[in-house]
């Protein structure tokens, strides 16, 4: 502590200087934040994937339909503990722009396909009652100011004509990574209600009764709609949603190449003001060294200092993208989950200290190893 | 008493035998200093004197520990510095030198306090203690009510008292100073020389000093002129003008 004064009095020796430098680290340091969360919402869905659910879609593409008819004959294979099934359907609520998923929900299983989704009972019992109930999660609730009881119209954009549903339960996530943004309504009232192929659903998903049962179960459930007019693509929950974010492209590559190049100019830049501020202090670490002060405390004093920067710069950065993630999904919709995880803030400090040691480590070496009468010419 | 003849007795504190230091420049042997004896007594104010390239700061450069001779020996107070390692050397430095520069070199963005303080973060003082010390080191050289300013808010004189301060603070077992009057006017020199004058009459204190100023020179008790590294004579300061 007693050499506290010493890195401070440095840091603020060229003011313009440090301020710089730190908010080349925080700017990099925000964007490592921004790409992280982009990255984390895109994640979302293989991370909170159940691992005891399969998906079954049709072979051909995901917007191609199942026969309804097949839920029974999946039922009855040995090792399915459940079966419920779903449809996309795609409306528009008042704006393009308010983007959420809506789902025609088998209202026989869904809700306990998914226990991370909580519906208060009496709440679910309304939704079963009314045939345009609706059940939506409450981060769409909080986003429309919505309420029970409230009457929504959702223009059909796949399925024309205008919908119109009752909000009759509200659910809440157990964990906090779960979604949600979705809006439910019953699957019996949107296949009675459209107008083309009736009998089909969009997907099931399966609960297993044993999770290292699933290799075996998705080879079995294919091999039993094999060479018939719908053909099956069976998944697990993760692997299904992960291939969802492929379609999008690799995004974790793009967010890597994105911030390599960043974080490498990065380096080129702090190493350099670094290198400059060595030079001009050559004298005075002379004299440090004269008076006796050691190599090491020369090459720590430099990198200390560098690392200081890097600290404040990249906190500094990682608390404004914070900042700007609180305000939730920037897309209307489209990443729900929106947000900086303590996990990529923890790995974006270290990275910012690592960038920070990385570029002190040569001009704190050149200081250290300094010869004190070249560096005086004259003591 | 001081002897540059190799003859000196057993109680110098600074003993130099057969010093030499050679640099090489290109394919050229540079002779700095060549087989130079010196024996300095403990309380002695001795100056150098000599043309530029004579040696004077490479000598004071070997007597420092700040560089190590091609030749010869270096001992001070029993120890042989030119033996030790460059940490030992280090260490040695910070419990046994003072060095006062010609431009100061005082650190620009700590205060005359923090400046001074320096070589005493290198010791086990507590705050209170180094605080005490730097107090009594910067009272005796008159600029106890400057502590607070900055180096850029003192004159050159007070600047250099400032540096002197630091030199002294952890009372080391002598001051090696390179024309410490070489960037002041006369007025702020005569000052600084009255000072180091009465360190060496009032503390005790062995200060070897380089200058090119014969008004500086006289202070000393003994004037030593090097040429072409090697020590010549050996005057009196009055001889010296």
């Amino acid at each position: 502590m007693k050499y506290l004064h010493l890195v401070v009095s440095n840091l603020f020796r060229k003011k313009t200087r440090t301020v710089l430098t730190a908010g080349s680290f925080a700017v990099a340091l925000f964007l490592f934040g921004i790409l992280a969360a982009v990255d984390g919402a895109f994640k979302q869905g293989v991370d909170v994937a159940g691992v005891d659910r399969l998906v079954v879609l049709n072979r051909v593409s995901i917007i191609q339909p199942l026969p309804l008819a097949y839920r029974d004959r999946i039922s009855r294979i040995p090792g399915v503990a459940r079966v419920t099934f779903a449809n996309w359907f795609g409306g528009v609520y008042q704006d393009e722009r308010n983007f959420f998923p809506q789902f025609a929900i088998d209202r026989e299983h869904y809700r306990e396909m998914y226990p991370e989704f909580v519906v208060p009972d009496d709440q679910w019992q309304a939704f079963l009652a009314d045939k345009e109930g609706a059940v939506v999660g409450e981060a769409l609730v909080e986003r429309f100011k919505w309420k029970l009881g409230d009457r929504i119209p959702i223009k059909g954009a796949i399925f024309p004509g205008s919908w119109e549903f009752n909000i009759r339960g509200i659910y809440r996530g157990r964990r906090p990574q779960d979604d949600t943004t979705q809006f439910w309504f019953r699957w019996d009232y949107f296949d009675e209600r459209k107008q083309f192929t009736k009998g089909v659903v969009g997907w099931y998903v399966i609960r297993i009764a044993n999770p290292d049962d699933a290799v075996r179960l998705v080879k079995v459930i294919d091999e039993q709609f094999a060479n018939s007019p719908t053909e099956t693509k069976t998944d697990t929950e993760k692997a299904f949603a992960a291939s969802f974010v492929k379609q999008m492209g690799n995004i974790q590559l793009l967010i890597m190449s994105v911030g390599s190049v960043v974080f490498f100019t990065l380096l080129l830049v702090t190493g350099n003001t670094m290198a400059i501020a060595v030079r001009e202090r050559t004298r005075e670490l002379a004299v440090l060294k004269a008076v006796g002060f050691r190599d090491g405390f020369v090459l720590a004093l430099v990198i200390v200092e560098t690392m200081a920067v890097a600290a404040v710069g990249g906190g500094v950065g990682l608390a404004l993208a914070k900042l700007f993630t609180l305000r939730g999904d920037p897309t209307g919709g489209l990443m729900p989950f929106f947000y900086v995880s303590p996990q990529s803030i923890a790995t974006g400090f270290g990275l910012a200290l690592a960038v920070g040691l990385a570029a002190g480590i040569l001009p704190a070496l050149s200081a250290s190893r300094l010869r004190v009468v070249d560096a005086l010419r004259r003591i | 008493m001081v002897s540059i003849d190799g003859r000196g007795d057993s109680k110098s504190l600074i003993r130099a035998r057969g010093l030499g230091k050679t640099y090489r420049r290109g394919g050229e042997e540079i002779h700095v200093l060549q087989g130079l004896n010196l024996d300095v007594n403990a309380g002695d104010f001795v100056a150098f004197m000599g043309p530029s390239g004579s040696g004077k700061t490479t000598l004071l450069n070997l007597l420092g520990g700040l560089d190590v001779p091609s030749e010869g020996s270096v001992t001070v107070a029993g120890d042989e510095i030119t033996r030790m390692s460059g940490a030992k050397l280090t260490a040695w430095r910070a419990r046994h030198v003072g060095f006062v520069f010609q431009m100061y070199n005082l650190i620009p963005v700590l205060t005359a306090f923090q400046n001074v303080e320096l070589p005493l973060l290198l010791t086990s003082l507590s705050k209170a203690d180094r605080r005490r010390h730097v107090e009594t080191a910067l009272a005796v050289v008159g600029l106890a009510d400057r502590m607070r300013h900055y180096p850029r808010q003192l004159s050159g004189g007070q600047e250099q008292r400032v540096g002197i301060a630091r030199a002294i603070v952890a009372d080391p077992t002598f001051l090696l100073c390179d024309e410490p009057t070489g960037d002041l006017d006369r007025k702020s020199a005569d000052e600084i020389l009255g000072l180091i004058d009465r360190l060496v009459r009032e503390h005790g204190k062995t200060v070897l000093m380089v200058t090119h100023d014969p008004l500086a020179a006289e202070r000393a008790r003994l004037v030593l002129h090097l040429e072409k590294g090697v020590l010549v004579e050996s005057v009196t300061a009055g001889e010296a003008r």
